[in-house]
């Protein structure tokens, strides 16, 4: 008779065979299951006839077929599993894990109501999202109210130890006292919580650039106490555009439904002004943050990431229309400066500097150069000539002018991303001429990320002041 | 005697609706029960069962469920369901049918009032 000790030795390398199998796509632990029960059947049918353990174990395993002929003939029954793989959360049947994930999609879904209800607080104290000087409190402290949650889960997930988030939690602290004005309503004689003076020009610099300070707190909680690798660094900024991307797509599905409600309830007469502009939108922007924070964690080895793709696409197009416009300045002899005109070079600085950024986050630093590095060269260049003549241009008339929060904001912006892409294109320039490692460029950008949050911290704390909260 | 790989392919899905028809069981079970229908002339590759059970399940023939083995391993077990033995009465009258021709032209062929085989037609 066949005991079942008799199989145990079997264990180990049966522990294997099954191993091998769980790594294809296709073939789910559920069908690797029921695979090594027939198995195992077929070795208790060949031990009782008289084989010795390991030999039923090899005849049955050729009896099974070949792996890869398993693994495709299920892929032809199971194709849609090649693309199921995208479903949130750990794939596979191990209970714990999946136990885990769901633990987590609780949480994230917890905290993105949480968001969205603490968003609606300044309600409770009278203070409506609609009307004119409070639009901008609401917008001014969003970012206040969406990142300390950010920051919460990943702190959570990566078990940040205490000393550092109590650090992250006072950054947050001191920048809501700085973003409401509390110190200098203090000091001087002003409404609490509306500092600014009615159509102040620092206010809408304020809200620009608060959320670029705080996204560097959020990193710090990213990285869960290895900031300073650049590694992790890397995988922030990779975190950054894939979030940037989800949210995007989620604001599309967003609209779709908010549209959708707007038309339903206005057919049988009912005006939804109130539910969807008070509620659904906003409490829907907010909550989406943490949901795409999410879906990137999880997501981040299944698919592949979207915005190196899309600067894949992009890079070379863009390169070209530099390209033409800088022929174009050229042969029209230079270009006749208006004075906001610089904002538009700011947006392009930016751009490139996206540009530059994903596609060396998708780039195997080992790889040598190839095409599409001059490309990204040639991208370099030509937005840093475009942005010098720009700058010439206007810095001839910058003090006749005069400085006004907006242009002095506009330029250190420029300014800063001018010096990272001029070191960036010379450090690249080094990589491509086989003088310099990949790892030069990545280490000078991840370096470069806290002088963003610098800047705008000096926008933040320094300008409204300055120019008088005006 | 190797079967044609086709025939084998084609055959598979009556007879494993057959043996699920017989009573619930599970992949190991049903490919013994090929093997003794056979005579052990039919061989499946072992692994192959699977993707076809999973088929047939996903088409709605068979119900599969997880249980356990008689020593407690985990193990799914398949039965059928009312559009498997629609599914199962169908193919039942395509192979019949089959068959029936089949036999015709076996008979014909080496009955012993065996005809002269007919000539090749030629198009003069």
């Amino acid at each position: 008779m066949t005991q079942p000790d008799t199989i145990n030795p079997l264990d180990a390398p049966i522990g294997q065979w099954r191993e091998y199998l769980r790594r294809r796509r296709t073939i789910q632990s559920g069908d690797v299951d029921e695979l090594e029960d027939h198995l195992r059947g077929h070795i208790a049918a060949l031990v009782g006839a008289g084989l010795a353990a390991d030999e039923a174990f090899l005849v049955a395993i050729k009896r099974m077929g070949a792996q890869d002929a398993i693994a495709n003939e299920f892929a032809r029954e199971h194709s849609d599993r090649l693309w199921k793989q995208l479903i949130v959360g750990p794939e596979g049947a191990e209970a714990k894990r999946d136990a885990a994930g769901r633990r987590e999609a609780f949480v994230v879904f917890g905290l993105a109501a949480a968001a969205a209800l603490a968003f609606k607080v300044p309600a409770l104290f009278g203070i409506g999202m609609y009307e004119d000087p409070e639009v901008m409190f609401h917008l001014r402290n969003v970012s206040l109210i969406v990142f300390p949650i950010l920051t919460g889960y990943f702190v959570w997930k990566r078990g940040v130890d205490r000393r550092l988030w109590v650090w992250l939690a006072a950054s947050f602290g001191v920048a809501a006292v700085f973003a409401n004005g509390m110190l200098i309503c203090v000091i001087s004689e002003c409404r609490p919580l509306f500092p600014f003076a009615a159509g102040a020009s620092t206010e809408p610099l304020l809200i620009l650039h608060l959320p670029i300070a705080l996204w560097l707190i959020v990193g710090i909680a990213y990285a869960g106490g290895r900031w300073n690798d650049t590694a992790v660094r890397m995988n922030f900024i990779r975190f950054s555009g894939e979030l940037f991307i989800y949210y995007v797509l989620m604001a599309l599905g967003g609209g779709l439904v908010t549209a959708l409600t707007a038309g339903m309830f206005q057919a049988i007469g009912v005006s939804p002004e109130t539910l969807l502009a008070e509620w659904l939108v906003p409490c829907g922007a907010v909550g989406a943050v943490l949901v795409g924070a999410w879906l990137v964690e999880a997501k981040q080895s299944v698919i592949e990431n979207m915005a190196p793709v899309l600067t894949r696409l992009f890079t070379p197009v863009f390169t070209a229309t530099l390209i033409v416009f800088l022929g174009t300045m050229a042969w029209r002899g230079g270009i006749d400066i208006e004075r906001e005109v610089l904002i538009v070079f700011d947006a392009l600085l930016g751009l490139v500097l996206a540009l530059f950024l994903y596609s060396i986050s998708a780039r195997d630093p080992a790889a040598t150069s190839g095409p599409f590095d001059f490309v990204l060269v040639a991208l370099l260049v030509s937005a840093l000539l475009a942005d010098t003549v720009a700058l010439a241009a206007i810095s001839g008339r910058i003090s006749e002018f005069g400085f006004t929060p907006n242009r002095l904001a506009v330029l250190g912006f420029n300014l800063v991303l001018l010096v990272n892409l001029a070191w960036s294109a010379w450090l690249y320039v080094e990589f491509v001429r086989g003088r310099r490692t990949f790892a030069a460029v990545e280490r000078w950008q991840t370096g470069y990320l806290p002088v963003y949050a610098a800047w705008a911290t000096v926008v933040v704390v320094v300008f409204p002041p300055l120019f008088g909260f005006a | 005697m190797d079967i044609d790989k086709d025939l084998v392919a084609a055959s598979a899905t009556p007879l494993i609706l057959a043996i699920v028809a017989e009573g619930d069981t599970y992949g190991y079970a049903i490919l013994k029960r090929v093997t003794e229908l056979s005579g052990g002339q039919l061989q499946w590759t072992d692994g192959m069962l699977y993707p076809v059970l999973h088929r047939l399940e996903r088409l709605g023939h068979i119900e599969g469920r997880w249980g356990a083995s008689e020593i407690g391993r985990r193990r799914k077990y398949y039965g059928i369901t009312q559009s498997g033995r629609a599914a199962l009465a169908n193919q039942r009258q395509q192979w019949q049918a089959v068959d029936a021709a089949l036999r015709n032209i076996w008979f014909e062929i080496w009955s012993p009032r065996r005809r002269a085989p007919a000539r090749a037609p030629s198009y003069s």
